[in-house]
């Protein structure tokens, strides 16, 4: 059995020898091959794919497990059998189909910073919320996997009404994860997650203006606007640090961000655009133009 | 014609003959590209890397010994396509001649089609053994005379000389083309042909130069939606208004140039239904079509893709009728396949005369043939060591994993920068070329 890291260096590797392969095919003789530069993007779609979604996996499950530790923490101090009543009421609502408190907790843990003083709200709620925490902490500790995905699950979305009252039928088409460290607010649109939340919701964010709340792009996975690019760093939590670190190590970043213009612009850019290479390499054709246009199989060189 | 090594009824592969330098030092230059028989099988044409096509000719039949199949010796060489610099584009057009096809006998002459990226030509071939001599007023090593000093005059004659064949190119097809041309096929009319480029199929009448007529497009309207290319196409062997193109995807599409004049709509799509459990980064190439090919009926078609032949019946497009595993072995070793770039060696088919045995190229100076009889297959090796005349090629074994038998090779001692793309059948006997890297090796049947 693979374990998620192996699978996201392999997957990396490999997106590195897919764009050294790209970078190599402009100066082949006879000019750049469409058909093995169309088949080496496959591949880096591929990889990337696997690379995102261990990525985020990984990431959403230590940042949970260490939200849940510093919660279940906080409960030991707290006399368990006070507690147990209460746990018995909202078992039902947490970590299920119904909105909860326990959720809420969660889901106030992961608020985004709309709410001003996070760290507090957090606490507080934690501790208001503790009851069914202590039914679940040790499940949650003890599978943070499963709990990961149901809390993900569980999740009223959008984050910006969730005030703790319980929502019907979440679903998760939008996660968003505050770094407790930066406060840095992260939204992700994509369907990994999606395919991992068990229960499907009819509203999810219906209606639910999100407020004016700082937002980075994740890794560029989805560009929203491409003005936002060129403030694009990746997410600065704790742990994606050290897969900054990782990357920045292994991978050659100076050829980077020229491959990130050659490769945004497309096989138009590969093929015909030949002229356009010369303002790409400048850095000057815009990775933000370039981005704001990329294909599906494009959108992979973003993620570095 | 009998099928695949083994015992009994079954044919044994002699080595007859190896062309082609013997140092292992190859130079890049002489790296064969493309094998092709003429339509009688009396003539064996093949391109290389440097842009030079060279024919070998059977020599006739020794009277005294019919049971021996004679031996191909050089006819012809000559240079076909040159390097070109394009300089709209600032791009190099390389010399390599990607495939030759023969163009069916109408005269003494022979004609051939050869085409590099960008320029298909035709090529006759004729020869010539007789040479006027006696002019009145040139000299017979040519220089011209002094018209005073003519006192008599006589009638020229022909004269026997030295067989010399000459290749003259008749007719240049170029600037049809905008990506890089990957195939060409002969219509069954034998007045047009077309060409094939990643992403457009042309077809040409062999008198025009000037212009050919778009068949098939598939050029996205936003070049960054493209998700496929066309990767080989040939015209069906009898009927002159179909043909089939195969894509990067794995699709094969049968097109009938009645239905309309752009063909992008298929008549027939042929397609396999991906197995999901063999699933993973590199499904797309491997499932990238490399050849395809009619059988000579008209009744079947073959594909190649990277690690299997499959054979196609035109009336069922759902799947193939049946596939055979070329390097099954090799499923575990992507990874390092893609690394090295092996995982894009364009791998050929072929087909026997009667269409019972179908025969393509592997690793290691390997090639395989699957007799479609009798279910069998075997393995054998087109290498030097194995070169005697005459000598029987002795099956080879790949061992995927435990325990190594004797004489049997494990995958990790394959070698593979000897690869076999490129393998051709003789029309009509057992005789087949073998083309590794930069030698041709000619092997029979076995007299009996």
């Amino acid at each position: 059995m693979i374990n998620t890291m192996e699978c996201a260096v392999d997957a990396q590797s490999l997106i590195s020898i897919s764009l050294r392969k790209i970078h190599n095919s402009r100066t082949q003789r006879g000019g750049i091959k469409l058909h093995k530069n169309l088949l080496v993007s496959y591949v880096l779609r591929n990889a990337r794919q696997l690379y995102m979604s261990e990525k985020y996996a990984e990431i959403y499950r230590m940042q949970q497990y260490e939200e849940v530790m510093t919660v279940c923490n906080e409960i030991q101090e707290l006399n368990p059998l006070d507690l147990a009543e209460d746990c018995m009421e909202q078992s039902g609502d947490c970590c299920g189909n119904g909105g909860g408190s326990e959720p809420a907790s969660l889901c106030g843990a992961l608020l985004p910073a709309s709410h001003t003083a996070a760290q507090s709200a957090h606490i507080q709620t934690a501790t208001a919320c503790s009851a069914p925490l202590s039914l679940h902490a040790e499940e949650v500790c003890k599978e943070p996997d499963t709990s990961f995905y149901r809390s993900c699950c569980a999740e009223p979305y959008p984050v910006s009404n969730c005030d703790f009252s319980p929502a019907n039928g979440m679903h998760c088409n939008k996660t968003t994860v505050l770094d407790l460290d930066t406060h840095v607010v992260t939204t992700v649109e994509n369907g990994y997650l999606h395919q991992d939340c068990c229960a499907p919701l009819q509203q999810c964010c219906q209606g639910a203006q999100t407020p004016a709340k700082k937002r980075k792009v994740d890794f560029g996975y989805y560009v929203t606007e491409p003005e936002e690019v060129p403030d694009f760093t990746p997410c600065k939590r704790a742990r994606f640090d050290d897969f900054s670190c990782l990357n920045s190590d292994q991978l050659d970043s100076s050829n980077i961000s020229n491959l990130i213009s050659i490769f945004g612009s497309g096989f138009t850019g590969l093929v015909s655009r030949q002229a356009d290479f010369e303002q790409t390499l400048n850095g000057q054709f815009c990775s933000t133009q370039a981005l704001a246009s990329l294909g599906a199989w494009t959108r992979a060189i973003v993620a570095f | 014609m009998a099928g695949v090594g083994g015992g009994g009824n079954d044919v044994q592969w002699c080595f007859s003959q190896v062309k082609g330098a013997i140092d292992d030092d190859v130079a890049e230059a002489d790296i064969i590209s493309t094998v092709e028989f003429s339509h009688s099988g009396e003539l064996l044409a093949t391109g290389d890397k440097g842009g030079r096509v060279v024919i070998f000719q059977q020599a006739p039949e020794n009277k005294s010994q019919p049971q021996c199949r004679s031996e191909y010796n050089v006819y012809s060489t000559f240079q076909s396509h040159e390097p070109e610099f394009d300089y709209l584009k600032s791009l190099e057009i390389e010399e390599k001649i990607n495939k030759i096809r023969w163009l069916p006998q109408k005269n003494a002459a022979q004609f051939l089609l050869s085409t590099n990226d960008k320029t298909i030509k035709l090529w006759k071939i004729s020869e010539r053994d007789k040479r006027p001599e006696g002019y009145n007023l040139k000299e017979e090593d040519g220089r011209y005379r002094d018209p005073s000093t003519v006192t008599t005059l006589r009638v020229p004659v022909f004269r026997p000389m030295d067989l010399m064949v000459e290749a003259s190119p008749r007719r240049v097809f170029a600037n049809a083309h905008t990506y890089h041309i990957n195939s060409i096929s002969v219509n069954s009319d034998y007045e047009t042909y077309l060409s094939t480029d990643d992403l457009r199929i042309n077809l040409w009448h062999l008198e025009i130069t000037d212009r050919s007529f778009n068949i098939v497009d598939i050029k996205p309207a936003n070049m960054e939606e493209l998700t496929e290319v066309i990767t080989a196409a040939e015209f069906h062997p009898n009927q002159c208004n179909t043909f089939v193109y195969s894509s990067s995807k794995g699709t094969i599409r049968l097109c009938d140039m009645r239905a309309s004049a752009l063909c992008d709509k298929h008549s027939k799509l042929f397609e396999e239904p991906e197995d999901p459990s063999n699933r993973s980064f590199f499904s797309e190439i491997i499932s990238s079509i490399s050849d395809v090919k009619f059988s000579h009926s008209g009744r079947y078609l073959m594909t190649r893709d990277y690690l299997s032949v499959k054979i196609w019946d035109l009336n069922m497009e759902n799947r193939p009728v049946e596939t055979y595993q070329v390097h099954e072995y090799l499923r575990s070793k992507l990874c390092s396949l893609y690394e090295n770039d092996c995982i894009f060696d364009k791998f050929e088919c072929c087909w026997n005369g009667n269409d019972n045995v179908v025969m393509t190229g592997s690793y290691n100076n390997f090639f395989r043939m699957f007799d479609r009889a009798q279910r069998r297959d075997v393995t054998l090796e087109a290498s030097r060591e194995s070169s005697r005349p005459r000598s029987v090629l002795k099956p080879r074994k790949v061992c995927a994993g435990g325990k190594r038998k004797k004489d049997e090779i494990s995958v990790d001692s394959l070698d593979f920068n000897k690869k076999i793309l490129h393998t051709a059948w003789h029309p009509q006997d057992n005789i087949i070329a073998v083309a590794t890297t930069n030698n041709l090796y000619i092997f029979q049947d076995k007299p009996n």
